[in-house]
């Protein structure tokens, strides 16, 4: 079975700008759960971007499930929450709603819903348990709770790869271990791949077998509980 | 009133503009380009200028001339070959300049000039309401078959981008419909005010909708009452129809705004409850 995602020798550096990642190497196999960590501006997000095969790399090579990341076929497989992915329009939009645009890839573009695919949408906003509020407007809910609808969102297209970044930007603490814990059941129930990129890992450091810290380059990669002790420091990780 | 024929052709014409542009401004002020119709609007003002110059149809002109601007600033905004609002800008007096060379070149500063500069709905006649009505048509019909696809565009754009939906083509449908709706709307209100109608209603659904399905049905109700309501007003105060219309849709927005204000307040407590929850 090829690789969830390779990256191979892979540099990125913007436009007249210095280098953002160097030579990284990173092998992730399906179902792993792996948590990306690293400072503010260390080349995580891009290290997800060029992954997804949004951004090409200046050296090296992008595979996603052996094929190059860019001309990646199965996009539907593909589940990914955009940094501060709060609801970017004034509308009030509903989980219900949020979620539906994600099973759009499954679905097709034109005309309505199909029965199967409002269903998969309910299982979706039952499994990250906002049932609750599912016709209430985002901007009526907490920011964890966004959160959630927006990986519900991710889920209703059943991806076989889920990215997550800094998706505890702006979540009180309680909300941040009670993202984690859904992130671990997820992973178990669905065995789904899932990449979590975050500055912090506090809160994910116990759901995960692995942890990937990048500062331009990969600088650890192993069990958390084998992380030396000075990168627990939280200064350490912002530096 | 209704007895009059060229009210009758004003009612109708009116009809179709009122629920289309305001159908296609919730796509644009969801993605924050409230100002897009102006700039488009003054591109389509070039495109009339070059109809007189070159002696044809200056709806046919402003039609071209729309959809090409519309869909360059959309080039320009996704090459980020520069950003939203300097695209825009660019657009904008590039093509009132041009509009203005083109109608001194063209000796036409006359009477129909100002007519789709600020609207002429009175004078429409059985050709330009089948023209609205055909292609005012076809872009609702594009709207409600695509309307899941262009909601997730706005909603997440990038992660739709991931995940294959082809948010390129249409963020470009959506500036080519806003071209085809200023051009349609020349004659109702005019280039200079047609984007109002495209962004007013929308702002009084967003204050008092429950969900983005809601916010574009109220949205639509708000521009299709605010003409129907502005051509009634214009006829019996004899006032510009146009500036009416729009007069009438401002006012909406403002009584919206200041009626969700404490329903927004109840809004923001009842979250902070469910976030305590």
């Amino acid at each position: 079975m090829p690789l969830a995602v390779e990256l191979r020798k892979l540099s990125f550096a913007y436009p007249q700008g210095p280098p953002v990642l160097r030579d990284v190497d990173l092998a992730v196999e399906p179902g792993e759960l792996v948590a990306i960590a690293g400072p503010n501006g260390g080349g995580k997000t891009t290290l997800v971007r060029v992954a997804l095969g949004l951004e090409r790399p200046t050296a090296g090579a992008a595979r996603l499930f052996g094929e190059p990341a860019h001309r990646f076929g199965r996009r539907e497989a593909l589940g990914y929450l955009a940094q501060r992915a709060q609801l970017g329009l004034d509308a009030p939009a509903t989980v219900r709603e949020v979620v539906t645009a994600g099973r759009l890839p499954r679905a097709g573009l034109v005309g309505r819903l199909g029965g199967g695919d409002r269903e998969r949408v309910s299982e979706a906003i039952v499994r990250v348990g906002l049932a609750h509020v599912a016709d209430r407007p985002l901007q009526r809910l907490s920011g964890g709770q966004q959160q959630r609808a927006f990986i519900a969102k991710a889920l209703a297209a059943d991806p076989e790869l889920l990215v997550l970044d800094e998706p505890t930007t702006g979540v009180d603490v309680e909300a941040q271990e009670a993202l984690a814990e859904l992130l671990g059941r997820l992973h178990l129930e669905l065995e789904v791949t899932i990449l979590y990129v975050s500055h912090e890992f506090g809160a994910i450091e116990r759901f995960v077998e692995r942890l990937v810290l990048v500062r331009h380059e990969i600088v650890f990669d192993g069990p958390p509980r084998e992380l030396p002790g000075v990168w627990h420091d939280p200064s350490h990780v912002h530096a | 009133m209704l007895e009059s024929e060229f009210m009758r052709l004003a009612f109708a014409t009116g009809a179709v503009v009122g629920v289309l542009a305001p159908a296609v401004g919730f796509f644009l002020v969801q993605r924050r380009m409230s100002l897009i119709g102006d700039g488009i609007g003054h591109t389509a003002f070039a495109g009339v200028a070059l109809g007189y110059l070159l002696g044809i149809s200056p709806v046919f002109t402003a039609l071209v001339a729309a959809v090409v601007g519309a869909i360059a600033i959309e080039w320009l905004r996704s090459r980020r070959r520069t950003a939203g609002d300097q695209a825009l800008a660019l657009l904008f007096y590039t093509g009132i300049a041009a509009g203005v060379v083109l109608i001194s070149a063209a000796g036409a500063l006359n009477a129909d000039l100002f007519g789709f500069l600020f609207g002429s709905i009175l004078t429409v006649g059985y050709d330009d309401l089948t023209l609205v009505a055909v292609l005012g048509g076809i872009g609702l019909v594009t709207i409600a078959l695509l309307y899941r696809a262009l909601a997730a565009a706005v909603l997440d754009e990038e992660g739709a981008r991931v995940a294959g939906v082809p948010v390129g083509a249409l963020n470009v449908l959506v500036a080519a419909l806003a071209a085809v709706t200023v051009a349609l709307s020349m004659r109702v209100v005019g280039v200079l005010l047609i984007a109002a109608l495209m962004v007013l209603p929308v702002i009084a659904a967003t204050r008092v909708a429950w969900s983005l399905r809601s916010t574009l049905l109220l949205s639509i109700v708000f521009g299709l009452a605010s003409v129907l309501g502005g051509l009634t007003v214009s006829y019996y105060a004899d006032m510009p129809p146009g500036g009416t219309i729009v007069l009438i849709a401002a006012g909406a927005s403002i009584i919206a705004m200041c009626a969700s204000a404490p329903w927004r307040s109840r809004r923001s407590s009842t979250r902070s409850a469910t976030s305590a929850s």
